[in-house]
């Protein structure tokens, strides 16, 4: 037997599940590396909604993309690990919430 | 040669800008050479372009020179031209030939002063500027050049700016200049838009006054008065005339050339070339006509109490002036003028013979001080004496001719009056008084110079007398360009003068214009008739003269000890006139202390209370607003991430209504 393909709302449903789950990491960890690690899975649940809408329309566009945004987030793991290592030196913690000189 | 005009005041500029930018550098010599003979180079110009002038007929007499265009607006046009006529010509003959002369002269009388470069080069700005008030071609070249005068007005009459009283005297004369300037500038602004109504948007001479009869009376008359308030001030008439006593505070020289000869005469000029607008402006012509013979007789009485031999020459050329008012406002506009070039001559001359004794004396200037001068420095007696008889109406010589056209015409022309005659012939009167007190006082007498100066007074040397001499003829034969009919002469000046003053063609189509125009021309025939009562009335003038010149005598040389019980007599009187019939004093309380009652008001409720409270007002509530709005700024990159998240959400729950409602 033959198992019918799974149909693209699936995956759509998939990928919102997982931006959703990184927006309330990031909103709601005081750890840096953990907020950082949430937007990375916000950026794969996109990614994977990309993967989703090629597959489906047809179209060799959305692959493209998913190429830049894996790209892109590898330089900014690479920048945000260094800033993190540089702010624990300065200040001795990674919590986001006692990193707040810019305020009022 | 005509096509030339634009040397006459180029050569005036051209030493302003060597003396002003490279004097230093180049010396005092240099200098000495660059100022005179570039006036001198301007009148020799006026020379030929007048010969060139009179070659033509009479109703050819008129040429313009367009140099180049300077303000081109939509359908408005102005441009940088020079207009030379008879009238403009005449004016440009008397302002360089007299400053020629009295350049010369300052070359001596300001030899060892420390701003003598500084002096030329305002000098010669001022003959400049002079040339382009008189050779404009346009209202608003001219409004430069009375402009640019009032300016080297000013900075010459605080030429010795350390003094106070100078600075000071240069700083009234501007303001109250500038309260004339205003009348000018909007008699100006009415002109141009009122003639713009029938769409001729020009400010040009030859179009102005060929369009003049499309305007209607009342707006020629508020024009006219506009004008006129402007010549005022520059002229220094009732009531603007406070600033020209105090202006005496310049240099001898500069007094002579600015504040007697030519400056001052502008406004005449003014009112002669603006002739056909205020021949349709009857009541106009009756203030001018009324302004000048008030003038003339206050001054005058003015002049009987003053013991600063400046001072008493200021007031009589107010005095002057104001005949010259007259003279232009009964509508004799060649009269005014011959008076105008007269006087620049005698009273040139007596400002100068005035320095002479002020070098002689070392610098003193109080009459009281002085006496019995005439055998030690005969030169200058002599020259002042004839000014003195000139100015006085003594036949013969310049300011018996034009005075007496003056009061002819005062009393005969169309626009004459008994009663303006009278007054004007009371303060030729008293003239002849005050005039000749003035060289009594000074020349004759017994000495009363301080000891420590007699000892040394000397004449003047000869670079400060040959202009002396020069001066004194032409005071003497400056009036037979004018005798009149009546004594057997031609009246060269009237008969130079009328294809510019006698009424213009284009005009005779207007009421008021036409009558004079038909007085002018039955003025001719007439004149078998009334030449009996011309001669009387010469008679009788002289004979005035004649009655002040006796009483200066008997005051001063006969009986010295007379003024002192008159003055004792009349006390109160005396005083009044001694210090000028408090018109500064009232004109302090008026305008000064009231304008400044008026700015401190201003500053302190307007300034410091309106535009200082909205300003800081605005400051303190940006302040607070932008107190409350940083709350936003937490510091915390989660609290940011979250408004990012809200506003993505927004807009996705937007399109979701929008996708389900429309």
């Amino acid at each position: 037997m033959t198992i019918p393909p799974v149909p693209p709302a699936f995956y759509l449903v998939l990928s919102g599940i997982l931006f959703t789950i990184g927006v309330i990491g990031a909103l709601t960890r005081r750890n840096a590396i953990v907020v950082f690690m949430c937007i990375e899975l916000m950026l794969n649940s996109v990614n994977l909604s990309f993967i989703t809408f090629s597959r489906f329309l047809q179209s060799i566009e959305g692959v493209l993309f998913a190429f830049f945004v894996i790209a892109v987030a590898a330089a900014e793991a690479s920048v945000g690990l260094a800033i993190f290592v540089m702010l624990y030196r300065s200040r001795e913690t990674i919590n986001v919430d006692e990193v707040n000189l810019l305020k009022w | 040669m005509l096509d030339y005009v634009w040397l006459v005041p180029l050569f005036p500029a051209t030493g302003f800008i060597l003396n002003g930018l490279f004097g230093r550098r180049l010396g005092k010599k240099a200098v000495s050479w660059i100022g005179p003979s570039a006036i001198g180079l301007a009148f020799f110009t006026s020379i030929l372009i007048f010969f060139e002038l009179l070659k033509r007929t009479p109703s050819e007499r008129l040429f313009e020179k367009i140099i180049f265009d300077w303000v081109v607006s939509g359908s408005f046009h102005t441009v940088i031209g020079y207009q030379i006529d008879p009238l403009s010509i005449l004016m440009a003959l008397v302002v360089t030939g007299v400053s020629f002369f009295i350049h010369i002269y300052s070359v001596g009388y300001m030899h060892d002063d420390p701003g003598y470069i500084r002096y030329f080069a305002y000098l010669n700005l001022f003959v400049f500027m002079m040339l382009n008030l008189v050779l404009a071609n346009n209202f608003l070249l001219m409004f430069v050049g009375w402009e640019g005068v009032g300016l080297c007005s000013y900075l010459l009459i605080g030429f010795w700016f350390e003094k106070d009283s100078a600075s000071n005297a240069g700083k009234k004369a501007f303001v109250v200049n500038r309260v004339g300037d205003f009348g000018f500038l909007l008699g100006m602004f009415l002109l141009f838009t009122s003639l713009g109504k029938h769409g001729i948007w020009t400010l040009d001479f030859t179009e102005v006054f060929s369009n003049a009869n499309k305007l209607d009376t009342a707006t020629v008359t508020a024009i006219t008065i506009l004008l006129f308030i402007g010549a005022c001030g520059k002229s220094a008439q009732i009531p603007l005339y406070v600033w020209l006593p105090d202006a005496m505070e310049g240099p001898t020289p500069v007094s002579s050339l600015i504040h007697a000869a030519t400056m001052v005469t502008a406004g005449v000029y003014m009112v002669a070339r603006c002739n056909v607008l205020y021949s349709m402006a009857p009541l106009s012509m009756a203030i001018v006509a009324m302004i000048g013979v008030a003038t003339a007789i206050f001054t005058a009485s003015i002049g009987f109490c003053q013991n600063d031999i400046k001072k008493v020459l200021a007031y009589s050329t107010i005095s002057q002036l104001g005949y010259m008012f007259l003279g232009v406002g009964v509508g004799a506009y060649s009269a005014g003028i011959f008076h105008l070039m007269t006087h620049a001559f005698f009273k040139g001359l007596l400002f100068l013979g005035a320095g002479s004794v002020m070098h002689a004396l070392s610098g003193e200037l109080d009459m009281r001080k002085m006496g019995a001068l005439r055998k030690k420095i005969p030169i200058t007696f002599w020259t002042f004496f004839i000014a003195t008889l000139a100015i006085a109406g003594i036949p013969g010589l310049s300011g018996f001719f034009s005075k007496d056209e003056i009061l002819w015409q005062a009393f005969s022309s169309s626009h004459g009056h008994f009663l303006l005659w009278l007054v004007a012939a009371v303060a030729a009167g008293m003239t002849a008084f005050y005039m000749f007190r003035a060289l009594f006082l000074t020349f004759f007498g017994e000495s009363r110079v301080d000891p420590h100066v007699a000892h040394h007074i000397h004449e003047s040397p000869r670079i400060m007398t040959i202009p002396l001499i020069i001066l004194a003829v032409l005071s003497v034969i400056g009036g037979y360009v004018g005798v009149p009919h009546v004594l057997g002469g031609a009246n060269h000046i009237h008969e130079f003068l009328a294809p510019v003053v006698g009424g213009s063609e284009a005009l005779k189509g207007h009421a008021a214009v036409s009558l004079i125009a038909q007085a002018w021309a039955s003025g001719g025939e007439s004149s078998a008739h009334s030449a009996a009562l011309e001669l009387l009335m010469m008679v009788i003038s002289v004979i005035i003269a004649l009655i002040g010149i006796g009483m200066a005598y008997l005051f001063y040389i006969k009986n010295p000890a007379l003024p002192k019980l008159m003055a004792e007599r009349w006390k109160g009187l005396y005083t009044l006139v001694a210090n000028k019939y408090y018109v500064d004093e009232i004109y302090q309380v008026l305008f000064v202390n009231s304008i400044k009652k008026l700015g401190v008001g201003l500053w302190k409720g307007f300034d410091d209370f309106v535009i200082d409270g909205t300003v800081n007002g605005i400051a303190i509530l940006i302040g607070w607003i932008s107190g409350v709005m940083r709350r936003v700024q937490t510091g915390l990159v989660q609290n940011y991430a979250f408004s990012m998240i809200v506003g993505g959400l927004i807009l996705i729950l937007y399109y979701i209504v929008r996708v389900l409602f429309y």
